[in-house]
């Protein structure tokens, strides 16, 4: 498998793999032959570059004036480059070092025409460089000298590794930037700010956080499906629609406040603020645009609860949750409560009520983010430092462990109280109790061991455990009869509802 | 034609670099040949002392800001403001303020970062005394502390720097505001200005 895509896709590389299997049986190798002198007959300008796994590293087929070369990337630790020059992503390409490459089978890049030497692939064999090389494994080492010949201007410099506190490796250089070659390279990066159309829709979710507001959105529509009452597609569309602007509105204003501390932090740098994709007043422009229709609409087309509640969380969130980050570790704990208030948001805007069962959503999200942001939060302590954030992983460190702890054993009294609130039946502390067993155990490790991967683990396990639970909380719900025996809700085991429950 | 003026402010940055020479010595840059030759700004461009900040250009002919990459120290963007001919004295007075708030937040977070830097070192090699422990290995290569060790430094260096970080927020979140609500004016007023022009047009001579 691997070998085919090799041949296939390495045009010289192919096309010596090519002559070895013309060579031997024609016939057979009648039809990929065919395939493979027609592929290195495209103009070389079309070639992608690419990458293929090979087993315990990354190989990179990269283009640089008509030549391909083939490196061995090592894979990269967090790279805390604050003394080195930070460089634009899409610009990195790194050069390894002798010592990672382990089979250096040849030296000289391939010759620069490699036009005229595929056009001659069934006539004559290729060159002597790339015949002798073999076809699985391709490493053309960057020599300082050779590469200068190649291409001066490409060359780029490791930038040195001083990542995080527990993994400080000195990568050693192979070669170093020239001071030339580096204003060069940084002049390119200067952009012009204007407003580029066919980007504003990227731009624009990025800003709004796309992926975090399509979870809330997530966690309102369940608020608002686990209600005891009729389903009402309108309105459950409106609901979702003005909680996702809502969201919009606030994640746009948090990173307008937030434009020099998302610069300085790894996580961040790469928002629209920061890169000057668009203005300050643009962001905040979008913010309204999104957060005015956003609360009227829940204000109106839903009912006045839901749009106080909206517009109370977009105040939490911009006003107390971000400022606060920098000044306490409450943040935290008003973090959570801007977490909890979506599923309640769907609750009233179904029922219009702040029920029992709207607060124990709340809670469920409320108990969750603690384990959830606290493991995120250890691993990016030194980022939160120099930052200037107070959390609780960088000041109160046993705290943090201790109430993620405690949080997530949380979730397993709060799934007791489904029943007895009747919003679920009695199945539902059953059937979850092995998801919330599992990332309380997860936060016991966590907080027995307090490593990066235990945090890690516990971190990845709250992504998916959250959306489980609110699934399984609504496979559980507690089945709705009123006196005309209208539509049951589907449940796993129908109890007898009493009398009160009827509306 | 529209004449363009650009200008850095390397007052700022010259200031910045005797800050950071006291505190640490720091590569310093030459201006690269493409910049000079392309030299047309009425600022001029000063070697050696301010060399650390990249002495871009913009083309004459471009109407809009230019930013920049990251800065090496501080991580922020640098901009380089677009002068328009018949600047308003609001337009004047936004552009300053943005030129200033950078000058002074570029300032902010490249000493943050270089006494972030010094410390953690200092603190890692005290550690690493304490411990009996050389800086570097056998291999050469430098000596880490876990993170569990590390955490203490963290939790100092927030605690040591929690009213400098507190009055740096009121001030940027303040410079923030008056950015934007400026930047709001001067839209307002140019919208204005287009819809006043199109205004006199029409009520003008058709025969022109």
């Amino acid at each position: 498998m691997y070998k085919s895509t090799c041949s296939v896709l390495t045009g010289l590389v192919g096309v010596s793999v090519n002559q070895k299997l013309l060579g031997r049986n024609a016939i057979r190798n009648h039809q990929s032959a065919r395939s493979l002198i027609q592929m290195p007959r495209r103009d070389p300008s079309q070639w992608m570059t690419f990458q293929h796994l090979n087993f315990l590293k990354r190989q990179y087929v990269m283009r640089s004036n008509n030549a391909l070369y083939q490196r061995a990337k090592p894979k990269q630790t967090a790279i805390l480059t604050v003394l080195e020059d930070n460089r634009d992503d899409s610009q990195i390409q790194q050069v390894p070092t002798i010592d990672h490459v382990p089979m250096v089978t040849d030296v000289t890049p391939p010759p620069p025409q490699p036009e005229t030497t595929t056009t001659n692939v069934t006539a004559t064999p290729v060159s002597s460089p790339v015949s002798t090389v073999a076809a699985q494994e391709i490493l053309a080492v960057l020599k300082p000298t050779s590469s200068k010949t190649v291409s001066p201007p490409q060359t780029k410099a490791v930038s040195s590794a001083a990542g995080s506190g527990t993994e400080m490796l000195e990568v050693p250089h192979v070669q170093v930037e020239s001071d030339e070659a580096r204003e060069a390279r940084l002049e390119r990066q200067w952009k012009e700010l204007k407003v580029d159309l066919a980007e504003l829709p990227d731009v624009y979710a990025k800003l709004a956080k796309i992926k975090l507001t399509a979870l809330v959105v997530w966690t309102a529509a369940a608020g608002f499906a686990m209600a005891p009452v009729p389903f009402d597609p309108a309105t459950f569309f409106l609901a979702s629609l003005g909680t996702g602007l809502a969201s919009c509105t606030a994640n746009s204003i948090n990173q307008y406040f937030e434009v020099p501390f998302d610069s300085n932090m790894n996580r961040t740098k790469n928002r629209p603020l920061v890169r000057g994709q668009i203005s300050p007043l643009h962001a905040v422009g979008f913010a309204l645009a999104c957060g005015v229709p956003g609360i009227t609409m829940l204000t109106l087309a839903v009912n006045p609860l839901t749009g106080a509640l909206g517009a109370l969380n977009i105040f939490l969130y911009t006003c107390c949750y971000t400022p606060l980050k920098r000044l306490s570790i409450i943040n935290t704990w008003v973090g959570a409560v801007v977490g909890a208030i979506p599923p309640i948001m769907g609750w009233t805007a179904a029922t219009g009520a702040l029920d029992p069962g709207a607060l124990l959503l709340g809670g469920f999200l409320y108990c969750w983010q603690f384990p959830h942001f606290n493991a995120l939060s250890w691993n990016l302590r030194e980022d939160y430092s120099r930052g200037g954030y107070r959390m609780m992983s960088v000041t109160h460190p046993g705290m943090c462990k201790r109430v993620a702890l405690r949080h997530s054993l949380g979730l397993i009294g709060l799934s007791v109280l489904g029943p007895v609130l009747d919003v679920t039946t009695w199945t539902f502390p059953l059937v979850s109790l092995p998801i919330n067993l599992y990332i309380s155990y997860l936060a016991f490790r966590f907080y027995q061991k307090g490593d990066r991967s235990s945090a890690r683990k516990l971190f990845f396990c709250s992504l998916w455990h959250l959306p489980m639970l609110l699934l399984l909380a609504l496979t559980c719900k507690k089945s709705r009869t009123d006196k005309e025996g209208v539509a049951k809700t589907l449940s796993l085991a129908p109890a007898p509802l009493p009398l009160a429950m009827q509306n | 034609m529209a004449r363009c003026q650009y200008r850095g402010n390397t007052k700022e940055w010259r200031r910045n670099d005797r800050l950071a020479k006291r505190n640490g010595p720091l590569p310093m840059r030459r201006i690269s040949a493409n910049a000079s030759r392309r030299c047309s700004s009425s600022q001029p461009t000063k070697q050696g002392n301010s060399a650390k900040r990249s002495q871009f250009i913009p083309a004459a002919d471009s109407k809009h800001d230019w930013i920049g990459p990251p800065h090496s120290l501080s991580n922020l963007r640098p901009i380089i403001y677009h002068i328009p001919e018949n600047e308003t004295e609001l337009e004047k007075q936004l552009r300053t303020l943005r030129q200033e708030t950078e000058d002074w937040n570029h300032a902010f977070w490249t000493n943050q970062n270089i006494t972030f830097n010094k410390e953690k070192d200092a603190f890692i090699l005290s550690q690493l005394k304490e411990k009996g422990l050389t800086e570097r290995d056998e291999k050469g290569r430098k000596r880490a502390l876990n993170s569990e060790e590390m955490a203490v430094f963290y939790k100092h260096f927030l605690d040591e720097n929690c009213i400098r970080h507190a009055n740096y927020n009121k001030d940027w979140y303040r410079r923030n505001f008056t950015i934007t609500l400026l930047m709001g004016r001067v839209a307002f007023h140019n919208i204005w200005r287009t819809l006043a022009e199109r205004r006199g047009w029409k009520k003008g001579s058709p025969t022109t």
